[in-house]
C-alpha cells in the first residue's frame, strides 16, 4: 500500500517548505515529511522549561530572502527588527553599533567603518544575486552555465577598477588582517569579527573569514530581527504558505531510507515502515546524512562517496538558554537597550584566544557569546515579569576530547554563565532553570551531522560551484530523482531559503527541459 | 636515514633465491618496487619457450588485494563494470576494468572468486585508496596481500603437462577462467587457467614461504618439457600478440592524469564487452551512458601493418601524404609466431573501424641513418595469436 507523489521533499526545514511549497504552486502534487513534531527544523521554538519558550536553534533573523518572500508572497512578522549590535565593555562603556555606525568611535573609526559598511554591503549585494541562482558548471557547454559564469565576471568587474581589486584582495582573506588594518576600537574590531565566525570552525584569522561576513550580510544587510513566536513564527508561515499551495505536511514522519529501484529514486520509507512513491525526492537533510544514511552509498559512485564523506561540517557553537525570574543588571545598559543583540567579545584577539583551544578539541575557557533577551520582544516566551535568555557560545566543539559527558556539559554551562556574569552580575540569582546545547546535542535534536547549523563549513573550497561537493553543486544528485535542497547546498545556512528556492526552480526547469 | 644505510631499495619476490641462481644477464629492472628481470638468458629463447614449450614467469610483485565480508559481492559488483554477481560465481576468474565517477578507466585486472564472498584481486598498480574510498558504506574488509602470497604464471603448449606431472588430479577439467584447488605438500595451491601470453596456461598461487618448494617441483616436472623461466621481455611480446592492454602504454590510470582528454574509458579501449548497463549502478555508469548516446572520441586498434620495422611510437594518419593525423600507435612489434609486423594503437573516431586502411610513419635506424617509412596497416578484429590450444578443455598433452 502506497500513495504516488510528484514530489517528497524530506524535512519541513525552512528550505524544505519554501522548497515545498514552489513545486506544490507549480502544480506538483507535494509531501512533506518531518521527523519532529512540528515543522521548522532547526528554525523552531519550544518549551525548555516550564512557562519558558525559545528559538532553540536560530534565534536571530538575517537574510530571509526577499525573493523568497515574494515568490511566496509573505512576510515574516517581526517582534523585534533591525536590532542594534551591543559590544559588551565590563567598565560599562559599551558600544552600539547601528550598521555603518556606531556612538562613541573616534573619528576616524567612525569615517572607516562608513567606508567599511558600504564596500562590504556592495560586495554582498553583489554576492546575493549569485546566492539566488543555482551555480554555474564548470567546463560544460551549456549556455546557461556559461552564461550565469558570465554575469559572475560582469559583475565583479562592473565594481570598477578599484572596487574589484579590493574584492579580489579581500574574498579569500581573514577579517583579522582587514580590521586590525582599518580600527582601533577594540570592541569594534571584536563585535565585528564575530560576524564573521558565528556558526563556523573558524577564527577571526582563519582565511576566507571576509566571505564568511559578506555571506552574513548578503540579503538583508546585516540588519537583524527575531520573528514573533519565535523561529516557529516564520516556519509556521511557510508551512501555511505551502499548504495553500496544495501541499500535504505530516510532521512526526521521520524517513528511515530514501527508496531506490533500478538505479534511480523511488521514493521514501519512513520508521513506522510506510511506503510512499515519487519519481522526485528532495532532501532538506544535510548531505551527509542524505547519502550516507538515508540512500546509501552503494547507490551513488566512489568519487562522489568519497567527496561527501569528507564534506567538513564539525559545528563549534552551543546554545544556551536560561530561564530567569526577572532581567539582570548590566551596567551601563538600560531594559530598552537589553533587547539588541549582545555581544561578549572585548577585542578581537579575544576571539582568536576562544578558537584556539578548539582546534584542539577543547572548549573555550572564555567563550565568544552572543546573547538575547527574546521575550523582552515577545510576552508568549515567557511567564509575565519573568524572562528568557538566549545565547549562541563559542567555541564548544563537537569532537571535544573526552566527549560531551555530564560533567563537561556542566562545567562548560558554569564557565558561560561565569562569564556572562562578569557583565551582568546578578545573573546567577535570576536562573530558574538552564539548557545547554552542544553540537552532539543539536545534532541529535536537529538531525545535523556534526552539528554544524550551515550543514557544511561555509569556506571557500565548499562554496558556490563545489557546495556541496564537485560536479554536484546543482541541485540535482548524481542520482536520478534525487536533489538537495538544504543548507549543505548553494548557497549555504542561515534562515534564508534560498537553497530551497534555488532547489524548487531547479527542478520545475528540468521537468520542462526533460 | 641516508640511503648508504638502506640494505636493499628493492624488495625480493618469494623466488628470487632461484631466479638468481639462473639470470646470467643481470638486467634487472623495477616492478612496484621488486626485482624483476628484463631477461635471465636470451629474450628470443624465453619468447620462443612460450609459444613453444613453456615459460614460467614470476608474477609475484603483482598487486594483489583480498577482499572479503558479507556484501564482498555487491562490493566488487558495484566497483567493476561488467556483471560480477550472475555471471562470475565462486571458483571463477574474471578479466574486469574499474572506472572513476567519469568513465574513465582506472586500471584493469583480474578478479578470482576464491570462494563464496571471498575475492582476490590483481592489477598492475597500487589501488588501495581507491578500494577503501568504494568500501565506504559497505561491510567488506580489504587487506593487501601482495607479499604474501608468491605466483608464477606457466604459460605455453606443453604447461598443461607440465601441471599434470606436478600430481594435480583433475587439473584437466579446469577451463578458462576457472580455478581449482589442490594440495601441495601440505599446503593449499591454487591453479587458475589465466594468462597474458594468449597461450594454454595456467597461474599456480601459494603462500610465500611455499614458493622454492614449489618452484623446485614445477622445474623437475617440466624439464622434460622444455620448461624456461622467462623475462618482461618475453612477455611483453606475447602480450601484444595476445592483444592485451597494458596501464601506461595502451592506457593511463584515469586517476594519475592531468591533462584531460589523456586517460580513457572502457569504450575507447575496446571493451564495451565489459560494460554491463543491466546493472543499476556501477562507477562510471552515468558518464558511459552518455558517452555511449553521444560516441566515444577515441578507439583501440589493432594493426596489421606492412613491411617488418616496428612501429614504435609512431603516428597513425589517415593517409598516405600524413595530412591527417588521427593517432598513435602505443605498443609495436614484429610478431615472430604470426610472421607480422603488429600493433596496437589510439585512433581518432570515427576512424580505426575493423577493415579500415590507415598509414603508420615508421623511423628506423640503420647504421647510424635514420630511415622514415609511410606503411599502410589494415584494422584487424581478432587477436594476433589466438591459438585453439588455449580454449581446449581438456587440454592437448603437447
Amino acid at each position: 500500500m502506497s500513495d504516488q507523489y510528484d514530489a517528497i521533499i524530506v524535512g519541513a526545514g525552512h528550505n524544505g517548505m519554501v522548497c515545498g511549497s514552489l513545486l506544490a504552486k507549480a502544480g506538483k502534487k507535494v509531501l512533506i515529511l518531518e521527523a519532529a513534531s512540528q515543522v521548522g527544523g532547526a528554525a523552531v521554538t519550544r518549551s525548555f522549561a516550564d512557562g519558558y519558550s525559545v528559538s532553540a536553534c536560530a534565534h536571530l533573523l538575517y537574510q530571509l530572502q526577499p525573493q523568497v518572500q515574494k515568490d511566496l508572497g509573505l512576510s515574516p512578522d517581526l517582534a523585534a527588527k533591525d536590532m542594534p549590535t551591543i559590544a559588551l565593555s565590563e567598565d560599562g562603556n559599551h558600544l552600539t553599533i547601528r550598521g555603518d555606525h556606531a556612538e562613541s568611535l573616534s573619528d576616524e573609526d567612525a569615517e572607516n567603518l562608513r567606508a567599511f559598511h558600504g564596500r562590504m554591503t556592495r560586495y554582498a549585494d553583489l554576492l546575493n544575486n549569485f546566492l539566488n541562482k543555482a551555480p554555474p558548471r564548470l567546463g560544460t557547454k551549456n549556455m546557461a552555465d556559461m552564461f550565469t559564469l558570465a554575469q559572475l565576471g560582469f559583475a565583479v568587474r562592473r565594481l570598477g577598477r578599484n572596487d574589484m581589486r579590493e574584492f579580489l584582495r579581500l574574498i579569500g582573506m581573514n577579517i583579522f588582517d582587514e580590521l586590525e588594518e582599518k580600527f582601533d576600537n577594540p570592541l569594534l574590531k571584536g563585535a565585528l569579527s564575530v560576524d564573521a565566525v558565528m556558526g563556523t570552525h573558524l577564527g577571526p584569522r582563519s582565511p576566507n573569514t571576509i566571505l564568511t561576513y559578506l555571506y552574513r550580510l548578503a540579503g538583508n544587510q546585516g540588519k537583524v530581527g527575531q520573528p514573533s513566536g519565535g523561529m516557529s513564527g516564520l516556519s509556521e508561515k511557510l508551512a501555511h504558505s505551502a499548504r495553500d499551495n496544495g501541499a500535504t505536511i505530516r510532521t512526526s514522519m521521520p524517513v528511515r531510507r530514501i527508496v531506490v529501484d533500478n538505479g534511480r529514486v523511488a521514493g521514501v520509507e519512513t520508521e513506522s515502515g510506510e511506503r510512499f512513491d515519487s519519481q522526485i525526492v528532495v532532501s532538506n537533510a544535510d548531505p551527509k546524512s542524505t547519502i550516507m544514511d538515508l540512500v546509501n552509498p552503494r547507490h551513488v559512485e566512489t568519487g562522489f562517496t568519497r567527496r561527501v564523506k569528507n564534506i567538513r561540517m564539525r559545528g563549534n557553537a552551543a546554545k544556551l538558554h536560561l530561564a530567569l525570574d526577572g532581567l539582570p543588571t548590566i551596567k551601563g545598559l538600560d531594559k530598552k537597550a537589553l533587547g539588541g543583540r549582545l555581544i561578549i567579545a572585548p577585542n578581537i584577539d579575544y576571539v582568536e584566544r576562544a578558537f584556539n583551544p578548539a582546534k584542539y578539541g577543547e572548549s573555550s575557557p572564555d567563550p565568544v557569546i552572543e546573547l538575547t533577551f527574546p521575550s523582552l520582544h515577545d510576552t508568549t516566551l515567557a511567564p509575565t515579569g519573568k524572562h528568557v535568555l538566549s545565547a549562541i557560545v563559542q567555541y564548544a566543539p563537537y569532537g571535544l576530547k573526552g566527549g560531551w559527558t555530564g560533567d563537561a556539559r556542566e562545567s562548560f554551562t558554569k564557565t558561560v554563565i561565569t562569564k556572562i556574569a562578569e557583565y551582568a552580575p546578578d545573573i546567577g540569582e535570576r536562573i530558574t532553570a538552564t539548557e545547554l546545547l552542544t553540537p552532539v546535542d543539536i545534532e541529535k535534536e536537529f538531525r545535523i551531522t556534526g552539528g554544524h547549523w550551515h550543514h557544511g563549513e561555509l569556506a571557500l573550497d565548499q562554496f558556490l560551484f563545489v557546495r556541496p561537493v564537485a560536479s554536484a553543486a546543482q541541485y540535482a544528485m548524481p542520482l536520478e530523482g534525487l536533489y538537495l535542497c538544504g543548507a549543505g547546498t548553494h548557497p549555504g545556512g542561515g534562515v534564508s531559503g534560498a537553497a530551497g528556492r534555488n532547489a524548487a526552480r531547479t527542478i520545475i526547469k528540468q521537468e520542462r527541459s526533460a | 636515514m641516508s640511503i648508504e644505510q638502506v640494505e636493499l631499495a628493492r624488495l625480493k619476490s618469494p623466488f628470487f633465491p632461484r631466479l638468481e641462481a639462473i639470470d646470467r644477464l643481470y638486467n634487472w629492472h623495477d616492478w612496484k618496487g621488486y626485482r624483476s628481470a628484463d631477461a635471465y638468458t636470451n629474450p628470443e629463447l624465453e619468447y620462443f619457450a612460450i609459444r613453444n614449450s613453456t615459460g614460467v614467469f614470476d608474477i609475484s610483485p603483482m598487486t594483489k588485494y583480498r577482499i572479503t565480508g558479507p556484501e564482498s559481492r555487491l562490493y566488487i559488483d558495484r566497483l567493476v563494470t561488467r556483471d560480477m554477481i550472475n555471471k562470475v560465481g565462486p571458483g571463477r576468474v574474471a578479466y574486469a576494468v574499474w572506472c572513476n565517477d567519469q568513465g574513465q578507466v582506472i586500471d584493469d585486472g583480474t578478479i578470482f572468486h576464491l570462494s563464496e564472498g571471498e575475492y582476490r584481486l590483481c592489477s598492475q598498480e597500487y589501488h588501495l585508496p581507491w578500494l577503501m574510498a568504494s568500501a565506504i558504506g559497505f561491510d567488506v574488509t580489504i587487506v593487501e596481500e601482495t607479499a604474501a602470497i608468491a605466483a608464477l604464471a606457466v604459460q605455453g603448449p606443453t604447461s598443461y603437462s607440465i601441471i599434470r606431472n606436478l600430481g594435480l588430479d583433475g587439473v584437466e577439467n579446469l577451463k578458462m577462467f576457472g580455478l581449482t584447488n589442490f594440495d601441495f605438500q601440505g599446503t593449499d595451491l591454487m591453479v587458475s587457467r589465466t594468462g597474458f601470453t594468449g597461450d594454454l596456461g595456467y597461474e599456480l598461487w601459494i603462500e610465500a614461504d611455499k614458493a622454492l618448494d614449489l618452484w623446485d617441483a614445477l622445474f623437475e616436472a617440466g624439464k622434460l618439457h622444455g620448461i624456461r623461466a622467462i623475462g618482461t621481455h618475453a612477455l611483453e611480446l606475447a602480450r601484444i600478440e595476445a592483444g592485451y592492454l597494458a596501464a601506461y602504454e595502451e592506457f593511463l590510470p584515469a586517476e594519475e592524469t592531468v591533462r584531460t582528454g589523456r586517460s580513457r574509458s572502457p569504450f575507447e579501449l575496446g571493451l564495451d564487452w565489459l560494460v554491463d548497463f543491466k546493472k543499476p549502478n556501477f562507477n562510471g555508469r552515468r558518464a558511459l551512458a552518455e558517452e555511449k548516446r553521444n560516441g566515444s572520441t577515441w578507439r583501440l586498434v589493432k594493426l596489421d601493418i606492412e613491411g617488418n620495422k616496428a612501429a614504435e611510437h609512431s603516428y597513425i594518419f589517415a593517409d598516405k601524404n600524413a595530412r591527417k593525423q588521427i593517432g598513435f600507435t602505443t605498443s609495436a612489434t614484429w610478431s615472430p609466431v604470426c610472421k607480422q609486423n603488429i600493433a596496437l594503437g589510439t585512433v581518432k573516431c570515427p576512424h580505426g573501424k575493423p577493415g579500415d586502411t590507415m598509414f603508420v610513419e615508421i623511423y628506423y635506424q640503420r647504421e647510424m641513418h635514420w630511415s622514415r617509412v609511410m606503411a599502410e596497416a589494415k584494422v584487424v578484429d581478432k587477436p594476433f595469436w589466438d591459438p585453439p590450444r588455449r580454449r581446449m578443455t581438456p587440454p592437448g598433452p603437447f
